[in-house]
């Protein structure tokens, strides 16, 4: 943003020196650093736009252009260039982008206090005395109030608003040690006491934001990219009038019985049926699958998908709020609310851990005044307990382990979306898998091993042309066997029919075949000779390792897939899983309820947006990175690539991340049982409770950083 | 001791230097885009501007 705003564009057409019209747009297809460089460059070249900037990380372009060019001619440019592009809300900053910041600069603060400070506390430790030992004290209280206000702010905040719901977290025993000792080491300083905890409280600090910038960076991290939700569902539609019109109307103005003209290539944006035309429509923002489904007059279209064919008339039913689509985000949404209940591992740790610490604190003082120490030392030794016990590694035993295992996970093609997400994988006992783009690829192969070199070539020269979905998946397949494709002339497309063109003097077609089969087929006509060419839709290549893999780890799988029951029965039996079809999103959704209300913790990985209420309703969820939008956005992870095998593979890591952060924790509270006994007799200073938290926090890191390697080959 | 005076002045001002720094490079959006800063050094600038 800012260094659009600060270079003057000299291609701005002479005649506006209005105000420039910045627009942002998420472009997931952004994957090298050709792309940035053809869209920074490129995009400037329209006529009004000044400056395009392309931020990487989250595959976001900002443009600084004329108000005159509306977003949907910058979409179109995008589109020109070949990417894929949304635009998305003005608002440059997301609250989540906020947070991050505010911790890495309280962060930063607390650095450099905590370095200026430890500076200071180590020449009183070395033996600074009197009016020296007076004035370092002098300067790290100086240092210390301000950094603590400062950097203090997010844990003081989070405290207050769980005492003010007579709750605790975390942040209460870290909030009340840290205030404590400040207060107390400020009587010192003023007295011209011995001991000062600046350096602890300050270091308590830092240890504990390293460990929330962590995990604020996780979160951030693996969300860019991901898509609005509904984004791809027509915003307009063409309607035509009584009088024969037509004119755009937009989504939300749409009604129930009005007649409506889709072009081909146009994206329906409300349910409706056909009554005039013959096409084929991509459902796969709805079902997940690709496979176009042809359309005549009385067929059900629904909003959100796409026409492939040739343009139709379709006479809406169901509009706006109303559509399929909206009521699967409904759905979504509701199912959504549930997962918000639960609760993270290091707030149940403290929930337990709080109150003894406090009691311990309490029991302390009691304790020492009781044997007539004086309310001065009672206080010094109950606050050096509250220190020595603030949870400094506890606050970094769940962040860095997961922090390290999604670091892990993101190098095998998994992204997890954050910390809790790694924590309710690692309990899942039971697996839910759709069929469709979820075990199988979801996109057509050819079966070309029928056809000899020749036909080979021609087939590819045909269907390069040509951006049907089988022909594509033809041509996929072809190339990948390394065909040349033959020099086909007068190539002709005819929506709905096939492609011909000339070769060689002879007629060469990819035409629809006669047979009213259920699978997929194209035929292939050389002059006289023709081929047919099954498609099918492969089971992923290590679907079968995978499922065996998850069995191995003690979680049964089974299908719940919309599709055909035959269909659906082979792929279970060569996988040897059971199964359940023609299942509607709603059951779907009640499957899933069934299974969590019986104490089960189920893992769903489903791709379509009939998916989505049950990815959002499953303890946790995974999606592949063909999925549609929504369900992306639904899912806990979204693995990319052909292989399946990154889904047992996060259960492994998630597995062994808490086994890691259960070390961590267990590690954290030994220490403080050997550590408690000395603060409770008296023999804590500064210097010790210092060496201390830094050691476990080393600690801590240290055991999470053995992660790095738990994503390479499984062992046995 | 004397050596104080000037000693403890001169590490805080560099740490004080060392922080605005950090701020300075936040705000300017330095940390913005991390893997697109990797990316970038790729990119050919030497081709003609048409």
């Amino acid at each position: 943003m800012n260094v659009a705003a600060n270079t003057p564009d000299l291609r701005l057409a002479p005649s506006t020196d209005a105000v420039l019209k910045g627009s942002r747009f998420t472009v997931p297809g952004m994957r090298c650093a050709g792309c940035i460089a053809k869209i920074e460059r490129e995009l400037p070249k329209i006529d009004g736009v000044a400056v395009a900037r392309v931020n990487f990380s989250a595959k976001r372009v900002a443009v600084e252009h004329d108000p005159s060019i509306s977003e949907d001619d910058l979409t179109e440019a995008l589109l020109r260039l070949g990417f894929e592009a949304q635009p998305i809300e003005a608002n440059p900053l997301g609250l989540e982008t906020q947070e991050r910041k505010s911790l890495v600069r309280a962060l930063g603060v607390a650095g450099f206090g905590m370095m200026n400070i430890m500076l200071l506390s180590v020449s009183i430790w070395s033996g600074a005395e009197g009016s020296t030992r007076d004035l370092f004290h002098w300067l790290s209280a100086l240092i210390a109030m301000p950094v603590i206000a400062y950097s203090g702010r997010p844990f003081f905040a989070s405290a207050w608003m769980a005492l003010k719901y007579r709750r605790t977290n975390m942040d209460v025993p870290i909030s009340i040690g840290v205030i404590l000792a400040t207060a107390l080491s400020l009587y010192e300083t003023i007295t011209g006491g011995g001991h000062a905890y600046f350096e602890s409280a300050v270091m308590l600090l830092f240890f504990l934001l390293a460990g929330r910038a962590l995990d604020a960076e996780m979160r951030t991290r693996t969300r860019a990219g991901i898509g609005a939700l509904l984004g791809r569902m027509g915003k307009s539609a063409s309607v035509i009038g009584p009088d024969g019109t037509t004119a755009r109307v937009a989504a939300a103005d749409l009604e129930p019985g009005m007649l409506v003209l889709v072009a081909a290539g146009e994206a329906l944006a409300a349910d409706g049926e056909v009554e005039d035309g013959n096409s084929a429509i991509d459902n796969s923002m709805l079902t997940g699958e690709s496979t176009p489904e042809p359309i005549g007059p009385g067929s059900m279209a629904h909003a959100g998908a796409i026409n492939l064919g040739s343009p139709f008339r379709m006479r809406l039913t169901r509009t706006a709020d109303d559509t399929a689509l909206a009521e699967i985000a409904r759905l979504m949404d509701e199912a959504g609310q549930s997962r918000s209940h639960y609760v993270r591992i290091a707030d149940r740790a403290s929930r337990a851990y709080a109150p003894v610490v406090h009691t311990l604190a309490a029991l302390a003082f009691v304790g020492w005044m009781i044997a007539g120490a004086g309310w001065h030392q009672s206080l010094v030794i109950a606050i050096a307990v509250l220190i020595i016990t603030c949870p400094c590694a506890m606050g970094l035993a769940v962040p860095t382990a997961q922090v390290v295992a999604s670091g892990a996970l993101l190098k095998r093609g998994l992204l997890v979306k954050d910390g809790s997400a790694l924590e309710r994988l690692a309990e899942t006992d039971i697996a839910l898998f759709d069929k469709t783009g979820t075990l199988t690829l979801g996109e057509p192969r050819a079966d070309i091993a029928s056809l000899d070199a020749e036909a080979r070539s021609v087939a590819l020269g045909l269907a390069q042309s040509s951006r049907h979905p089988l022909s594509r998946g033809l041509a996929d397949a072809l190339r990948r066997e390394g065909v040349e494709a033959a020099n086909v002339d007068t190539v002709e497309e005819i929506s709905g029919q096939g492609i011909n063109g000339g070769w060689n003097g002879l007629r060469v077609a990819l035409e629809r075949p006669d047979t009213d089969a259920t699978d997929l087929a194209t035929r292939l006509i050389i002059g006289d000779t023709s081929h047919t060419i099954t498609f099918s839709d492969p089971l992923r290549p290590d679907a079968a390792e995978t499922i065996a893999a998850l069995r191995g780890q003690g979680i049964e799988a089974s299908i719940l897939s919309g599709d055909r029951v035959q269909a659906v029965e082979v792929a279970a039996q060569t996988l040897g899983m059971t199964a359940r079809a023609q299942v509607s999103p709603q059951a779907k959704l009640a499957a899933l309820e069934a299974l969590r209300d019986s104490g089960k913790h189920p893992l769903m990985v489903g791709d379509g947006l009939n998916d989505g209420p049950a990815l959002a309703a499953a303890h946790a969820s995974i999606a592949p990175g063909t999925a549609s939008d929504a369900s992306q956005q639904a899912a806990d992870a979204v693995f990319i690539g052909d292989r399946l095998m990154p889904v047992a593979l996060a259960i492994r890591v998630a597995r062994r991340t808490m086994e890691i952060v259960r070390q961590n924790f267990a590690f954290a509270i030994g220490y403080n049982v050997l550590a408690v006994p000395l603060a409770l007799f008296g023999y804590v200073t500064p210097l010790i409770a210092a060496i201390a938290m830094s050691v476990s926090s080393l600690v801590v890191v240290a055991n999470s950083l053995r992660l790095a390697n738990s994503a390479k080959e499984p062992r046995a | 001791m004397t050596g104080l005076v000037f000693l403890i002045p001169i590490a805080l001002l560099m740490g004080a230097a060392g922080l605005a720094a950090f701020f300075w490079a936040m705000r300017s959006g330095q940390y913005e885009d991390m893997d697109g800063a990797a990316a970038r050094i790729l990119i050919d600038d030497d081709e003609d501007a048409s």
